[in-house]
């Protein structure tokens, strides 16, 4: 199928991509790699007038030790994170978890920033950059702001940036001793995860994220907790729904969701 | 060396692998434009309006056209006048009934512009009573009140072969069990979808299109328009992938000729995948009843089956057909004395249905298949050893089938031996053991077991056997021109898409002629250059159309035979033939090459008498006497993961029997084709619709098609017992893989899950079906 | 409507394009470069793989726009490698009847060539797993597999 047509700019700066949201406001998409966006509008799920395209905003693709984070370029694709020795020194389950996403074709054009900003509970990499706990940094016409990564995500294709800002960059803890595995659940390799749980857990840092089991990546908290309380780890993963509000769909029932993030958790956690 | 049954490298590659294929929507016609359908989104809706003022007025817009615009075209062809009620209008008419019903038509001078208007056209729906499956449809039956999705039909219901009380042998016998089986709706998804390209210039019409047998199309184009056949050209060029679904005729097959004759313009209509998944007609969907008696050593005494085949929105006649070859192929490859079957049409509010890989065989080996494993499930013996009580010996042949013993004769095979290769291919014995350690060490996923000795019917066929599905006969053409140089043009009256008949054809004809491979050109796919021909489907290309490569090969040796005894002042029956040429026995110095030969059959001075100019010419219209049935051993173990049921196939083993086999490589590529479509259906798809009917996977992201991620390796073995009904004794292959897995999956399935009283799984055994059936476990090893 | 400049299998291309021009269609409708194929609307089944910049890509789901000033390589511009008719996966297709409607292929292709070049000896998973975003309805992948390993078995070193 075909996009609805739309008028396009290329930002060369994000100062300039950042103008062009404000002037265009609601009307306006970005487009960074294109690979949540263009299929939504190929289907006319989304008909933007105006796209923005970020593509080229080079300078936003990198990852950077900065200190006790890794600093990762929103613009960064897939692929280089899936790559990238640096996390997989210090944040594996990020490089890791960024192999499971799409196939091939998508890694290679999709990128970490707008797989975020897409806020698409049945991604992978929110819910790893959730368990993380991770920093995500906004830029708007007034400068930059961040934003916690539990504040993150809002609602059904929501999240908290404004109209006008554009996401530039992603901070996730270096967590180099901490157990980690990222479980997947589907059908075909392909697909989005029925459910998947990005498990972190020891070394200092203990965090839980969800796939596909709100509208939104969630963190379990109340397995977290039950883990800090000093509870087996086959007792706080059976709380793993707890909190979710997962959908009933042609892949699962919500009923059989639940029971996925209790198993996928268990599992994530005694592999770490 | 002999080329039939060499591993021969395809002429149809090189094209194909440097892009230089020519699919229907590579062709670019000077001036097209794009046509593309408004479809209903309701299931089942009276139309009250369509307002198309909107997209008029859209850029590249041409014409927006409605049924009314066609109201001098007939309906689409293929059903007998009986049922007129059902004949498919080109557009909707007044009523829609499915989701994808094509309403309007919107032509616009490229693709993009087409796709904006036709989402400007707004439809008013009155909704009408949604019925989307089977049962509801049958339930509205009961009500006098009840829809009729065809109000002057009556009926919702088509019964076909009426049902009988069971007999005696069935209600006497010392033990029984039923089982109803749902057989899931897939969709063929060919990677190309659905296209056609069509010019109507003053000189006659040509059609370029994504189908299966062009000069049924061709045929039926003619008499839809009124126009000589020699006016007609239809062209079926590379086609991508078909499997069924591109034998049936599509509302866009007859409008975009009645379009380009409107506007005087080519007309191209290149569906979307999620335009396709809607439009190009689904297969499978059928329910089954089933009920067997037996006795205590597992001998089957008595099988009744009442097959009710949904046939969706629009009956389509190779849909109405489907349920007959399922009738006529449940009894599979046992000795069942007494047969009864049903059969029932039912019409839903749902994509039609039709041919898909298989049609009608695969739902028969499904029944069977489950049945003979649910009674030895029931008398705890193994599946092997009741399959082993109830098989046609390899000495009972022709065999008549008891579901109906005057039309259907097994031509030959050997199902014991097919199942003795399998066990020591898998080491079944070793196997079982194994089975019951794991099953018993809960931290090892749980192990089944599946088996499936599967039957078909192919090589369509016996005179008869494909008119009642609307085409001009049964038989296959076949001509072979020698060119003046000794080269060969092989026309094929079946026209193939992605089968490599190119090659094996020309292996079948290089053999039988005496002429090298590479000498040998085949093609197909083109009325205006080929004599008449039927089609591509119902696996009868090589038995059928290579019977008839091979007969003609035959006439065109014994010729050159006689023109090189003349060159070589020889005797005929002392000309030796090889791919150097000619030689008379004895004195093998001297030759004559097949250029010689060629050359001299265009000139009658060198020619013995009784022959003339262009004699290496020959033509042949291959009548068979009977079909052909392939079948198979298929073995499949898989690995179910105790707490997710996540369904992981460790091993797939394969023993096919298609006779003779042709090219090896060819033949493996087409049972490997249709295996990962049988596992596909029993694991991952199943097309579905909602209470009113809304398709809920009408995207590849919803609807499985796996990748090769997704599927196992294939453990390939064979055994050989040739069909007498044709001279290459090859008995057809395109269909088996898709026939006999599906079975042996959920065989394997039911197995792994029999500790938990598990009976029988309908298809796709998803993991949470399976997590279900085990009693929703939890925990996490 | 806006201008790009495409240099596709190493010719400079340059046309003027609506914005929502995918991919695909510049190189299939402006072009003429039928050789890539579309076979669904979701990302799913890669037929329309090419490279841009030397990576995979699937080109339906790439606007032109988003191509202007690199780089494309499609099945057409695959070269033969010496000694051989084709490019080594080309021909290890050819060999292992790595092929049967060839609607796939050129996108199954491209991605086995991106695949060899980022590891020229996959295992056979390895092959799997990195064709996940390809779908082929013919051959039930196992002799697109062995096409592979053919290929990485018989490719002139680098």
């Amino acid at each position: 199928m075909i996009p609805s047509a739309f008028d396009y700019i290329r930002a060369d700066s994000a100062e300039a991509a950042i103008g062009a949201l404000t002037e265009h406001g609601d009307e306006a998409k970005l487009l960074a790699g294109g690979h949540s966006l263009v299929p939504l509008m190929k289907l006319r799920l989304a008909s933007p007038s105006v796209i923005i395209d970020i593509g080229r905003l080079s300078d936003l693709s990198y990852v950077r030790d900065v200190g006790d984070h890794i600093a990762i370029g929103a613009m960064t694709r897939h692929r280089e994170v899936e790559h990238s020795e640096l996390l997989a020194a210090q944040v594996p389950i990020l490089a890791h978890a960024a192999s499971h996403v799409g196939d091939p074709q998508v890694r290679n054009r999709g990128t970490i920033g707008g797989s975020l900003a897409h806020g698409d509970g049945a991604s992978d990499l929110p819910a790893v950059v959730l368990a993380l706990g991770g920093t995500m940094i906004v830029q708007g016409p007034d400068g930059t702001r961040s934003i916690a990564a539990s504040e993150f995500f809002q609602g059904f294709l929501e999240t908290a940036l404004e109209p006008d800002e554009l996401l530039t960059e992603i901070q996730v803890p270096k967590v180099p001793d901490a157990g980690w595995s990222y479980q997947k659940f589907n059908r075909r390799a392909m697909d989005w995860a029925i459910v998947g749980a990005a498990v972190v857990h020891g070394g200092g840092h203990t965090g839980i994220g969800l796939v596909n089991m709100s509208t939104i990546p969630v963190r379990a908290t109340a397995v977290e907790e039950a883990l800090a309380g000093g509870a087996s780890i086959a007792d706080a993963s059976a709380l793993a729904d707890v909190g979710t509000e997962p959908s009933s769909d042609l892949h699962g029932s919500s009923e059989y969701r639940r029971h996925l993030a209790k198993v996928l958790v268990r599992r994530g956690l005694e592999a770490c | 060396m002999s080329l039939v049954g060499a591993a021969v490298k395809r002429k149809e590659d090189p094209n194909l692998l440097v892009g230089r294929g020519r699919f229907v929507d590579d062709i670019k016609l000077p001036g097209a434009l794009f046509m593309t359908f408004v479809r209903s989104t309701e299931a089942h809706a009276r139309i009250v309006s369509i307002d198309t003022n909107e997209a008029t007025a859209m850029p590249g817009v041409v014409g927006i056209y409605t049924i009314d615009d066609f109201a001098d075209l007939p309906t689409i062809p293929g059903l007998p006048p009986e049922v007129a009620p059902l004949h498919r209008p080109v557009l909707a008419k007044g009523t829609v009934r499915f989701v994808g019903d094509p309403v309007a038509v919107v032509v616009a001078e490229d693709r993009y512009q087409a796709a904006d208007a036709a989402e400007a056209v707004f439809i008013e729906y009155e909704p009408l009573p949604v019925l989307a499956s089977i049962d509801s449809s049958l339930a509205a039956m009961a009500d006098p009140e009840g829809t009729r999705i065809y109000p002057d039909l009556q009926t919702n219901a088509l019964p076909i072969f009426p049902e009988e009380p069971p007999a005696p042998e069935l209600l006497n016998a010392p033990m029984r069990l039923s089982q109803t089986f749902i057989n899931n709706r897939c969709s063929a998804v060919p990677i190309e979808p659905l296209a056609v390209v069509a010019d109507w210039a003053p000189s006659g019409l040509t059609v370029h299109a994504t189908f299966q047998a062009p000069h049924h199309l061709r045929n039926q184009l003619t008499s839809f328009f009124g126009i000589p056949q020699h006016e007609c050209r239809v062209i079926a060029p590379d086609v991508g992938g078909g499997f069924g679904s591109k034998i049936c005729f599509y509302p866009e097959f007859f409008l975009a000729p009645a379009i380009s004759r409107k506007l005087g313009r080519p007309i191209k209509a290149a569906q979307t995948r999620s335009e396709a998944m809607l439009h190009m007609h689904h297969g499978r969907a059928q329910r089954n009843d089933v009920e067997v008696g037996f006795d205590a050593s597992g001998k089957v005494l008595a099988l009744r089956v009442h097959t009710y085949q949904d046939v969706g929105g629009y009956p389509d006649p190779t849909g109405m057909g489907l349920g007959v070859l399922t009738s006529w192929m449940s009894c599979g490859v046992y000795a069942i004395p007494v047969a009864q079957t049903a059969l029932t049409n039912v019409i839903t509010n749902t994509t039609p249905v039709a041919a898909y890989r298989g049609a009608g065989r695969p739902e028969a080996s499904f029944l069977i298949e489950r049945t003979i494993d649910m009674i030895a499930d029931e008398l705890g013996l193994d599946p092997a050893a009741v399959r082993y009580t109830n098989f046609i010996q390899a000495d009972q042949f022709p065999y008549p089938a008891a579901t109906n013993p005057e039309a259907v004769f097994y031509d030959s095979g050997n199902y014991p031996a097919a199942l003795d290769e399998l066990k020591r291919m898998m080491g079944y014995d070793a196997l079982l053991a194994e089975q019951t350690a794991r099953n018993a060490d809960p931290s090892q996923p749980l192990m089944g077991i599946g088996l499936s000795c599967w039957l078909e019917i192919a090589g369509f066929g016996p005179n008869g056997s494909l008119e009642g599905f609307g085409h001009l006969g049964s038989w296959e053409s076949a001509q072979i021109r020698i060119q003046p140089d000794g080269t060969a043009i092989v026309s094929a009256g079946t026209s193939p898409h992605g089968q490599g008949n190119a090659t094996a054809f020309a292996q079948i004809a290089g053999d039988a002629m005496g002429i090298d491979f590479d000498s040998i050109h085949v093609r197909f796919g083109d009325t205006e250059t080929q004599q008449q021909g039927i089609g591509t489907m119902g696996s009868r290309a090589i038995a059928v159309c290579g019977d008839a490569i091979k007969k003609a090969s035959v006439q065109i040796r014994e010729r050159a035979v006689q023109i090189a005894a003349h060159l070589l002042e020889a005797a005929p029956e002392d000309i030796e033939v090889s791919a150097e040429g000619f030689a008379v026995r004895g004195t093998p110095a001297v030759t004559k090459s097949w250029a010689d030969v060629a050359t001299a059959a265009f000139q009658p001075l060198q020619l013995p008498e009784g022959l003339g100019a262009g004699t290496l010419d020959a033509t042949v219209f291959n009548e068979v006497p009977n079909f052909s049935f392939p079948s198979g051993a298929y073995g499949c173990i898989v690995g179910i993961d105790r707490v997710t049921g996540d369904v992981d196939i460790e091993r797939y083993v394969v023993v096919d029997d298609c006779g003779t086999v042709i090219n090896p490589l060819l033949a493996e590529g087409q049972v490997h084709g249709g295996v990962a479509q049988g596992i596909s259906q029993a694991l991952y798809e199943h097309f579905t619709y909602d209470e009113n009917g809304q398709p809920q996977t009408s995207t590849l992201v919803d609807y499985l098609v796996p990748a090769a991620s997704d599927l196992p390796a294939y453990e390939s073995g064979r055994i050989v017992t040739p069909t007498p009904v044709n001279s290459l004794g090859a008995k057809g292959i395109g269909e088996s893989g898709a026939v006999g897995a599906p079975p042996a999956v959920v065989n394997a399935v039911v197995d792994a899950l029999s500790g938990f009283g598990v009976r029988h799984m309908d298809m796709p055994c998803t993991p949470e079906k399976v997590w279900q059936a085990m009693g929703q476990p939890t925990g996490s090893n | 409507m806006t201008e790009v400049n495409i240099s596709v299998n190493g010719a400079h291309t340059t046309a003027e394009v609506a914005p929502r021009t995918l991919l695909v269609h510049y190189l299939r409708e402006e072009l003429g470069l039928t050789g890539t194929h579309v076979g669904c609307d979701t990302s799913n089944c890669g037929a329309c793989t090419v490279h841009l910049d030397g990576e995979a890509v699937k080109s339906c789901t790439v606007l032109a726009v988003q191509a202007d000033g690199f780089a494309v390589t499609t099945i057409e511009g695959l070269q033969p490698a010496e000694g051989m008719d084709y490019h080594p996966v080309q021909q290890g297709f050819h060999e292992c009847h790595g092929l049967q409607c060839g609607y796939c292929t050129p996108g199954m292709v491209m991605a086995c060539v991106a695949l060899l070049d980022e590891n020229p000896h996959p295992t056979e998973i390895e092959i799997r797993t990195s064709l996940e975003g390809n779908l082929c309805r013919c051959t039930g992948y196992q002799m697109i597999v062995d096409s592979v390993l053919w290929a990485a078995e018989h490719a002139p070193a680098k």
